[in-house]
Order: structure tokens, then sequence, then C-alpha cells
């Protein structure tokens, strides 16, 4: 049986076995979507998988950088003034120094291809992007901007729902943004919004679900259940693109998904074609 | 002695025994609606893809005034629970709920929503037919609605399954209902990963109708009593009162105090 037990062809070469520590952090990573393992560098600009096509989470300050010719911030000092929910202070603290942001959404007055809207862009490195009362302030305010100086609104969504911290007032939150938007809506003015992953919760069940036309990230998860939640009351096990930007296109929910490289071409063109022509 | 055995029976709920309290089948969305108004005519449907059991809607009287009335209701035995999930709309409740909220502004019939739910359903199908949109519908044509519209949480008000039904320009609650973005035991398990924890996530969530009203959340809390026509009878007397105040209003003036009783938040 020496056959088989030949100890001369194990290989000579010996495994580095610190070869995994000197790779630095971050240098691979897999698609959160199709599993694909790549090369950081390989995402390029838009951070987009090269395989599937899921755009990687940004944040917002990324994301105006890629999007828009110019931006102007505005309510930049309006952040949450006592945060009394044990714990509540700490975890805001460092969302903030991470994003560079007050709050979980980031609002101004942009240029799109030559296009002025008033944009909003919710930061999911941002306490999961929750709708805190200060969220919901913030895209109130450009809301109302944009009413009162007959711009549309472009919204990109990213949540992951209510800000448990703030109870009531999270969700007190939906119906105040839904106020604003009527106003806009029946001063004539385009309300656009693009889902981005993930949008769920309150804020899929409120202004993310409002817009005059929905456009979508490819493979962004949208959906206002947790999936957890529907399996364990259902009793059954989900299909891999439930929620998924494609299936909510199939529904009925979404206009257009557009790949990151081009949301600022077709935001632009759809911007374009509502100018009110003088009469 | 006397005293302490009033306090004995009189002691305040806590916050984890209101939401207890909260979740008994007191009362029956029937039940409050033919004790309130007469004539009622149930209506049925969506139009567009079924007609969900867990939203009772209808029109009926109040006091002899046409009115439009829309329910959630839970049910009282196991067959009735499990066709209305609990008292947990699907997407259709909702769209049936928007339909009538529609057809009372054409007709300038004031609104009473009732609402008593866990929250709206997280389902399979609920989630295809657009559970987010259609909450989010509601709570928008609610904003640009004409005519008043008074919402009563009279037993759960779960989460934004509630705020369909309650972007309102009053809302009131019953002494033991509650008002959250999530229940107890959600809470605790997002944010201390322990569902267990709920008694003590009811007491810092602020849920129940003392808190709401502090918070001003809610304009009124029904006091209730064991009599059920009791309640009915002030219920009837109060509705009456707001909506001949409310609909001294024009209908600009009304859309504008109820966006602001919002944009305060």
């Amino acid at each position: 049986m020496d056959l088989y037990n030949n100890q001369k062809s194990t290989s000579k070469i010996k495994r580095d076995a610190s070869v995994n520590d000197r790779i630095p952090d971050g240098l691979f990573l897999a698609c959160p979507y199709c599993g694909v393992q790549m090369y950081n560098k390989q995402l390029g600009a838009f951070r987009v998988c090269d395989h599937c096509g899921y755009g990687f989470r940004l944040q917002a300050r990324e994301r105006v950088e890629l999007l828009t010719d110019s931006f102007e911030e505005m309510d930049s000092e309006i952040e949450m003034m006592n945060p009394d929910f044990p714990g509540y202070a700490d975890k805001l603290a460092r969302a903030k120094s991470q994003t560079e942001l007050g709050e979980s959404v980031l609002t101004g007055v942009a240029k799109i291809e030559g296009e002025k809207v008033a944009l909003g862009i919710m930061d999911s490195y941002f306490m999961m992007g929750s709708l805190g009362s200060m969220t919901g302030e913030k895209i109130t305010r450009l809301f109302e901007y944009a009413t009162e100086n007959f711009l549309p609104v472009v919204l990109f969504t990213a949540s992951g729902g209510a800000r448990m911290q703030e109870g009531i007032n999270s969700l007190m939150q939906m119906a105040k943004v839904s106020a604003v938007v009527a106003a806009h809506q029946e001063a004539g003015l385009l309300y656009l919004v693009v889902l981005t992953d993930p949008t769920t919760g309150g804020v899929t069940a409120s202004f993310a679900m409002q817009g005059d036309i929905t456009l979508a990230e490819p493979h962004a998860l949208i959906g206002f259940a947790g999936a957890r939640v529907i399996e364990s009351t259902i009793h059954e096990k989900l299909p891999k693109d439930f929620q998924r930007a494609e299936t909510l296109m199939t529904n009925g929910f979404v206009d257009q998904i557009v790949p990151r490289s081009e949301l600022n071409q077709v935001i632009a063109k759809i911007v374009k074609l509502h100018h009110v022509t003088e009469v | 002695m006397v005293n302490i055995g009033l306090n004995l029976f009189k002691h305040e709920l806590t916050p984890a025994e209101v939401v207890k309290k909260s979740r008994e089948d007191r009362f029956l969305a029937r039940e409050i609606i033919d004790g309130i108004f007469t004539d009622f005519v149930e209506l049925h449907g969506d139009r567009l893809s079924g007609d969900d059991m867990s939203v009772i809607g209808g029109i009926a009287a109040l006091n002899g005034t046409p009115v439009t009335v829309i329910a959630i209701d839970k049910g009282i035995d196991i067959h009735d629970k499990l066709s209305k999930r609990n008292g947990s709309p699907e997407p259709w409740g909702y769209r049936k709920a928007q339909r009538l909220m529609k057809q009372a502004n054409k007709f300038h019939r004031p609104i009473i929503t009732f609402i008593n739910t866990p929250g709206a359903f997280p389902g399979k199908t609920a989630e295809a037919q657009g559970q987010g949109e259609a909450i989010a519908t509601s709570i928008l044509e609610s904003m640009k609605l004409t005519v008043p519209m008074i919402a009563i949480i009279y037993g759960e008000g779960g989460s934004g399954g509630a705020l369909a039904l309650a972007t309102s320009d009053q809302v009131w609650m019953f002494q033991n209902a509650t008002y959250s973005i999530l229940s107890p035991e959600g809470f605790a398990s997002i944010l201390w990963k322990d569902s267990k924890r709920a008694d003590e996530a009811a007491a810092v969530m602020g849920l129940t109708p003392k808190d709401l009203l502090a918070k001003k959340v809610i304009e009124y809390v029904i006091p209730e009593s064991r009599s059920h026509t009791r309640v009915f009878n002030l219920m009837r007397k109060r509705l009456d009162d707001e909506f001949k105040q409310l609909n001294a209003l024009s209908p600009q003036d009304l859309v504008k105090q109820r966006r602001a009783r919002f944009r305060a938040f």
C-alpha cells in the first residue's frame, strides 16, 4: 500500500502562514449581491461590481462628487441637539465623524449635467440612513426650498427605516415629509426618486414611494418589511431576488433601473423634459 | 386605610401593562361602529386587487350627518383572526381605505378611522403588491383631503401601518391603547438584541396615551369604562363637537392646519 502513501510526493513548498496578515484590509472585496471576489480597484470610480453591476454603497459626499457639476449644501448646521436615549449620543458622534455629515441626509442645490435641482442624498453609513427627526427636517426644508424656488427635487434614498432611538418622533417624520411632498406636487413640480441599496421600512412607506418618477440602482434592496421578519411570519424561505430593484420593476413599482455611471444623464434628461415651457 | 385601598385598585398602569391591555380584545371594530353611528353601510374592495377583511369601511350617520368610517379590525374567533391576520392589513386594505377617503372627499363627508393593528402585514404577497407604496400613498392622499378627519386608536397603533390611517386633523387614543414606532418586542430585539426585554422597552418608548398627549402626538385620551355604551356616547358627542369646529374652517385652512400639525415634529 506504499503506493498510495508516498511521502515524497507531498509538497515541498511551505505555506506561508503570515501571508494573510501582509495583505492590506479591503484590498479584495466580495460583491454583497453576487458574491464574486474582486480586487478593490476593479470597482472603478463608480464602485460597481463588474460581474453583476451592483453598486456598492456610497457615502453621500462621494455621490455628490460622481453626480454633480456643482453642489451648494444647505442646512449643514442642522443636527440632533438633545439625544436623550441611552447610548444615542455616542452613536451619533461616531456617525458624524465617519460621514462628515450632521445627519443621515445631505441636502443642497446642485447642477446635474447643467440642470439645476434641489438634491437630497441619504447616507447609509450614518446610522444606517435611519429616519431621525433632523433627517426629516432637512428633507422637509429641501422640499420647502424647492417649492418656493420652483425647483425639481431629486432624492436618493438609502435607509434602514425608522430611528428607534427617537421613537414616535421618527414615525411622525413620515407624515411631516409627506406634507411637503404634497405641497411640492400641488405646485406642479417634479419629484424624482432614486432608490439605492438599501431602502426599507418607514422611508419606503413614505417619501421613497411618493415620487412622480422612480428610478433604482441595479440589484438595490428595496422593501417595507425586513426579509427575516417576513420569513418568520409566513414560515417560508424567500427567493434570492425578493425585494431587489429588478423584482420591484417587474411588479410595477420602479420606472427604470439605471446603472450608476448613467444616472446623471438620465436624471438631467428627465428634468429637462419637465421644463415649464413659456407661453 | 381607606386611601390605601383605593390606590391599590386605582393605580396607574405601567407602560408594559398598558401594552398588554391594548392587545386584549376589548372592543371590536363593528361594536364601536354600531355603538357610535347609525345606518352603517359596509363597502367592500379596493377596485384594484381585492377586499381586505382586516379593514372595515363604509358610510354611516353620526347624529344624522353622513360620515365615512374606516376601521382596522383584529377579529374575535380564531377563524376571523386568521382571515384578518390579527389586524394586519394587506396593501389592498390600505388601497380600500384610500378609495373610501377619496369618496368621502367627493361627497364632503368627514372621515373617522378606528385603528387597532400590530402593523402592516409583513408577507410575501404584501411586498410584491407594494406594502410600502400603499402606506406611502395613504399618508400622501390624507394630506390632501379637504374634509376633516379624526383617527382613533382603540388598541394597538403599530408603526406605519397605523400612521397610514392616522394622518389626520386629530388623533385620539383609548385610555389603554398604544401608539409606537415598533412593538416593544421588536424594539428590544433591534436595540438590545433581546426581545425578552420588551417590558423594559415599553417603559422607555413613550407609547402610552399620557406620554403621547404630552408630546402632542395625540389630542385626546378617551376614558374607558366597563360600560361600552358610555364610552360610545361620549365619543359620539365629542366627534360631533369637533367636526362642527373643523367644518367651520375653509378647505384650504383645514389642509394647511393638518399639514402644520405634522410640520411641528
